[in-house]
């Protein structure tokens, strides 16, 4: 009988106290799968090399020292020789840091350029909304690939112009998500607060709008390097990337392809990487991306 | 009676990441006997909607059932096969969520979606379907029965939509159903008429309901048993009479006591130290607002029209109305997220500008706006120390060691401890949340707070401690209010003055006790006698005594001739109600009506209304004589 009106008591001190339980549980951690982790194993992997590789290859990536072309693995030559008897081991560490360099590097520029453009679009509306998007459209009707070409055939092909016109072609989409996030975003409440406190418009998009785009943001950065790592590559592999004898992922899988035909694996070996790395960019994302709810939309709140 | 549901020992469980047990429903036993409607009655987190959705043999996701039975007609339906299941959904127990609007499909026709249950389970063909939705309607005094059925969900008020989610679950004839707190986002004025409606089918279909809500006073009028829930356990239960007439459990009480009585003059605070002065605070006059492109000084959608508010130092003006009558765009007037088309605005005696970049930043300062969601007007990536400090570092300039300080100071202002300053909005409680959306306002040290609807989304234990909060608030600080709210009895226990809108225009205004006195507005009548009594029986007398006073049910239209109540006024007059506009009625200290009824005439109006209701003389009771001057 105390116990109960003991009990009793309790509930009530909770009530007057204000003690209500949170509307979600405190959440702050982020834990991925052994999918997500393998994933993350091997970006690192490839990124270790990348910085590394050309220090520790056997060969130089443009040293001929393999006894023939297309040979199979050998002594020093793990994974055989390429069509100019160049060790594919050593190609395809010293290609990793072009691949991989060249993608990263490119990506990153067309986020700068798409969350810029997208970003003012949103905050600010009306016609530089209007003239930003309307160019956009116009950039992401035309195929990536056919405007790339065009671009370097122009104007040559040297990594600097690469980058450029990856950044270019890419920031379009990235634009199209960052327009989207930002204006969800600026229509919220907490927005509209700051706004009514008299915060100006940098305040409000450096503390309001990206802390909250920027989640769904870096999960479609992973997806977007994909993107840009298989246009370089097929640039590459129409022989407009990266020009020999400089070695990168694409371009050998193209100069390698005839070799497919005596059983050669060269072609394959350095297709293998860009699989690798592709799909395992991708697994994180998907892990990061289910772990926190879902969509990239439920991600804002 | 026979039994139709039994509860026995239900216990539900949630497993968080580590996989352990939290328990939600912990042992919970009632039954539902054949025609009653048992209401489960709760704050949120008590665990009543997990315990109705049981009934449906379901659990939210990431829920499970961990023991007890739940049996439909003496079986088990947690052990049921999953098809069979499936098959008890929606044509033996039947579900009504909270928001009629989010339940409907858009882009299918209101009849289809009502019928398509019971087509679906092969209770019913399409035709025997039609007529039968065709016979809810008229029991639901729907409007236009035999078309409204063609019309799409956008089509129709919430308020009907709201009746018509009632006959999609009585279509297929279920047995039970249940409902989830169907009336909490409705206005008083339109949930009255909801509640009829359910009262009246659930009596004539013979069904039984599980009525989900935290509103005592709404299950007072509905409820035949009542279950009391706290914290996923059973408080105390019992026929309605003797919870509602001898409840012994303290919880209960305190539920009780949550229950605003209806409104009335004295029951506000009265104001403490020295308040008055010459100057008001904030001032608008003759203002008109709206949306759209603004020509000629009318706006494309005018919501406002010629209103005028004054807001005396430390005096609280509580504005109410329905839903869409503007309240909130005056709100937004006065912080300048909504610049007026005509009109003015005073801070202080000085000129106000209407548009945000125009003020400057003490004015800003001045004027604080309190957002009626504040599980939107928090940014879910700041903390609460970073959320509080900004206005802080932004008006007064205030950082560091000394700005952590401030934000626990203003913490406790608002009774939470200094440890909240590091978490984050997701890991608080709504009312929690809407402590710091107002101690975010506190911060700015403003002398007036436009507070949006702050308690309509919380609890009735939990909004009556906010309102105790901004009581104490004010006498602490000083700060005047703009409290907006669409309950009239919220208003009338907090605020000194009334501004009662209809459509955008001023129909009453004056200070709370005169407001709230004889002689009233039509529409103010109408109000007050829309909030529900906690007691049982209050909804027949009222209607009774409504059907005969007011045509509430009919639309509501914005015209700027003519009287904006007209076509909803019993005592409308027509050819000089709907023409011309009523002419502003002063009475004493600032009380004005706007009627074309002189003062003697609303007396008398107000008279009749009570003879009918009390069936004797009630005029002349504890009033003075008005003073007209028209």
């Amino acid at each position: 009988m105390t116990e109960e009106s003991k009990n009793e008591e309790e509930i009530l001190e909770k009530i007057d106290a204000f003690d209500e339980l949170p509307d979600v549980p405190p959440k702050r951690k982020l834990r991925l799968s052994w999918v997500g982790k393998l994933g993350i194993a091997v970006v690192a992997f490839w990124l270790v090399i990348a910085l590394i590789g050309p220090y520790i290859t056997p060969y130089h990536e443009m040293d001929m020292e393999g006894d023939d072309s297309f040979l199979e693995a050998y002594g020093n030559f793990y994974l055989g020789t390429d069509y100019l008897g160049r060790d594919t081991f050593s190609r395809i560490m010293f290609g990793a840091r072009n691949t991989i360099g060249i993608s990263v590097a490119a990506t990153l520029l067309a986020y700068c350029i798409g969350i810029t453009l997208g970003i003012a679009a949103a905050v600010k509306g009306g016609w530089i909304d209007m003239a930003i998007s309307r160019v956009n459209d116009a950039v992401l009707a035309l195929p990536t690939i056919m405007l790339g070409l065009i671009v370097i055939a122009a104007l040559g092909s040297s990594i600097p112009i690469l980058i450029a016109t990856a950044a270019v072609i890419y920031a379009a989409s990235v634009y199209r998500i960052a327009r989207a996030l930002g204006q969800d975003i600026m229509v919220q409440d907490f927005v509209e607060a700051a706004r009514a406190r008299g915060e100006n418009v940098w305040w409000i998009i450096r503390s309001e709008v990206l802390p909250n785009a920027a989640m769904p943001l870096a999960t479609d950065f992973g997806l977007r390097l994909v993107f840009v790592v298989l246009f370089i590559s097929s640039l590459s592999f129409l022989g407009l990337g990266v020009q020999p004898p400089a070695s990168d992922w694409g371009s050998m899988v193209r100069e390698n392809l005839q070799g497919l035909a005596y059983g050669s694996y060269a072609a394959i070996w350095p297709a293998f990487a860009i699989a690798t790395f592709t799909i395992s960019i991708n697994l994180i994302v998907d892990d990061i991306s289910a772990k926190s709810g879902g969509s990239l939309a439920k991600k804002m709140v | 009676m026979e039994k139709l549901l039994e509860v026995e020992d239900l216990r539900i469980s949630a497993r968080n990441d580590e996989g352990v047990e939290i328990p939600i429903v912990k042992g919970v036993s009632f039954d539902v006997h054949k025609g009653q409607v048992v209401a489960l009655i709760g704050e949120s987190g008590s665990g009543k909607t997990t315990i109705s959705l049981a009934a449906l043999a379901y659990t939210k996701p990431g829920l499970e059932f961990v023991g007890g039975q739940v049996r439909l007609q003496g079986e088990d339906v947690l052990t049921m096969a999953p098809l069979r299941q499936r098959a008890l959904r929606g044509h033996k127990v039947a579900y009504l969520a909270q928001s009629a609007a989010a339940t409907f499909n858009p882009a299918i026709t209101i009849g289809e979606q009502v019928t398509e249950s019971a087509v679906l389970h092969g209770v019913l063909t399409q035709e025997e379907a039609n007529e039968r939705s065709l016979g809810l309607y008229h029991a639901l005094e729907l409007p236009d029965p035999h078309r409204i059925g063609h019309r799409y969900p956008h089509q129709v008020s919430g308020g009907q939509l709201q009746r018509l989610m009632a006959a999609m679950a009585l279509c297929g004839n279920p047995d039970l159903m249940v409902l989830d707190e169907p009336t909490t986002a409705l206005d008083v004025t339109t949930q009255i008429e909801v509640l009829k409606a359910f009262k009246k089918v659930i009596r004539e279909e013979h069904a039984a309901a599980i009525y989900v809500t935290h509103d005592l006073a709404v299950v007072a009028q509905i409820a035949d048993y009542i279950v009391v829930l706290y914290n996923g356990k059973i408080m105390e239960q019992g026929t309605a009479d003797q919870i509602i007439n001898h409840a012994t459990h303290p919880y209960t009480q305190k539920l009780m006591d949550a229950v605003r009585p209806k409104p009335a003059a004295g029951q506000g605070v009265a104001l403490t130290g020295e308040h008055e002065q010459e100057i008001a605070n904030l001032e608008v006059e003759n203002m008109t607002a709206g949306y759209g492109e603004i020509v000629n000084g009318e706006p494309a959608v005018t919501v406002l029209r010629n209103v005028d508010v004054k807001v005396q130092n430390g005096h609280v003006v509580g504005v109410i109305g329905e839903s869409g009558c503007g309240k909130s765009t005056l709100a937004r007037v006065m912080a300048g997220l909504l610049p007026q088309s005509e009109g003015k605005l005073r801070l202080d005696g000085e000129p106000l500008p209407g548009s945000l970049g125009e003020r400057e930043r003490q004015q800003l300062q001045k004027v604080q706006f309190v957002f009626q969601m504040a599980d939107t007007a928090l940014n879910p990536k700041q903390t609460i120390g970073q959320i509080i400090g900004r206005p802080l570092e932004f008006y007064h300039g205030i950082t560091g060691r000394e700005n952590h300080q401030k934000v626990t100071e203003i913490l406790e202002m608002v009774e939470l401890s200094a440890d909240f300053a590091s978490r984050y909005p997701m890991e608080l409680s709504g009312g929690q949340k809407q402590r710091i959306n107002m101690a975010r306002s506190l911060a700015a040290s403003p002398e007036v707070m436009l507070c949006d609807e702050v308690t309509s989304a919380l609890d009735s234990i939990v909004g009556a401690n906010v309102i105790k909060l901004l009581t104490a608030l004010r006498d602490k600080t000083g700060v005047s209010f703009v409290f907006i709210s669409h309950d009239l009895s919220t208003v009338a226990s907090f605020a000194d003055e009334i501004v009662v809108l209809y459509t955008g225009r001023v129909v009453e205004q004056g200070p709370t006790d005169e407001v709230l006195t004889p002689p009233f507005h039509p529409y103010t009548r109408l109000l007050i006698n829309s909030v529900p009594e906690l007691r049982i029986g209050w909804l027949e007398d009222t209607m009774e005594k409504r059907e005969m006073a007011v045509g509430i049910a009919r639309g509501v239209e914005i015209t700027s001739v003519g009287c904006p109540f007209y076509n909803r006024c019993p005592a409308a007059m027509d050819g000089t109600c709907d023409v011309h506009n009523p002419p502003v009625r002063e009475l004493e200290d600032g009380h004005q009506i706007t009627c074309h009824l002189t003062i003697e005439e609303l007396h008398e109006a107000e008279a009749n209304t009570q003879k009918a209701l009390h069936g004797y003389e009630k005029l002349g009771e504890g009033e003075e004589e008005p003073r007209a001057t028209t």
